[in-house]
């Protein structure tokens, strides 16, 4: 396949879980959509023959990053006894 | 009236961003300092194969010094604001895919970071890189056995000393006359072999360690404040 071809499906692929990382319902599907980004982001500096920064992408971006995002969730969320406090701020700053 | 004020700086961010794709033209040539880093008398004077790796450590090694400083100074602040108390909770068990799959990965997992570390004059990759390996591997340990005891005074002591040895071969360049992060302190070496371009891979390597010590502080901190309820 031609690299422009495959490049732009990677843009593609990567707005469509962007999107889905800001608009989604359920943070969790947000959280791992963000790493997604991340993870298409990396092949994207391979292509782009940035293979250090892509390793760097791949570690962090889509591994590391995730992972705390899902601690501090999940702290979050033991922390609030309501229970639904991040769905009402959402409403909020829509 | 909120909309009108989105679409006007919206206009306005088009029309400040419009000419940078107007004027934009591909280069098929080298710009003039990629082509001063390229020359072979400066090949030659730092040799290494990786020349990015030579760009970041030598040329320009305080921005990596900054970084490192950065770093430090947030897996700092983090220890400082996440407070861990010794409350043990009950877990749910792992299943056993997970954990015997972690075991065998994870040794591999911290090798292939020592590689990318060791070799980031020769391959693609470097101290960062490295670092960011070998916290994925200490992260996977973590997630297949929350009982585990973390070894905090280890990753402590790696982080400082390879902190001062990394900061030491630095300002010894600078005492011996040949320049702050110079890397021909050590032997230069025969081109493309391990043990080449001077200090460039002992000085990844201990930042590639650096690294590696301080993101698995910072994730065991997140991971252990999760115990408290």
């Amino acid at each position: 396949m031609d690299f422009k071809i495959i490049s732009a499906l990677l843009g593609i692929i990567m707005l469509a879980m962007s999107f889905i990382a800001i608009y989604h319902k359920k943070m969790i599907v947000a959280v791992i959509a963000t790493g997604a980004v991340g993870l298409f982001a990396s092949i994207m500096y391979l292509f782009l023959a940035a293979p250090d920064v892509a390793m760097t992408e791949a570690a962090i971006g889509s591994g590391l990053s995730t992972i705390i995002f899902f601690y501090v969730l999940n702290r979050i969320r033991s922390n609030d006894k309501e229970g639904r406090e991040s769905d009402e701020i959402d409403e909020v700053i829509k | 009236m909120k909309k009108l004020f989105v679409f006007i700086i919206l206009i306005a961010l088009a029309s400040m961003l419009y000419p940078l794709l107007d004027t934009f033209h591909g280069n098929d040539k080298l710009s003039e300092l990629s082509q001063f880093y390229a020359q072979s008398e400066n090949v030659s004077k730092v040799n290494a194969q990786n020349l990015v790796t030579a760009v970041v450590v030598t040329y320009r090694g305080l921005d990596t010094l900054g970084e490192v400083t950065i770093l430090f100074l947030a897996a700092a602040i983090i220890a400082f604001f996440l407070k861990t108390e010794s409350e043990k909770r009950t877990l749910r068990k792992n299943s056993e895919i997970f954990k015997t799959a972690a075991k065998m990965l994870v040794p591999i997992i911290t090798m292939v970071g020592i590689y990318i570390f060791i070799n980031g004059h020769l391959t693609p990759g470097g101290g960062f890189q490295g670092g960011a390996v070998i916290a994925s591997g200490v992260i996977l340990m973590l997630l297949a056995f929350p009982n585990m005891e973390f070894n905090h005074k280890f990753f402590e002591a790696l982080e400082s000393i390879s902190g001062v040895v990394y900061v030491g071969l630095a300002a010894f360049g600078a005492i011996i006359g040949l320049g702050f992060l110079d890397n021909a302190i050590l032997p230069l070496g025969k081109f493309g072999e391990l043990f080449s371009a001077g200090a460039i891979p002992v000085i990844y390597s201990f930042v590639g360690l650096k690294v590696g010590a301080e993101l698995s502080n910072i994730l065991n901190k997140f991971k252990s404040v999760q115990a408290e309820n």
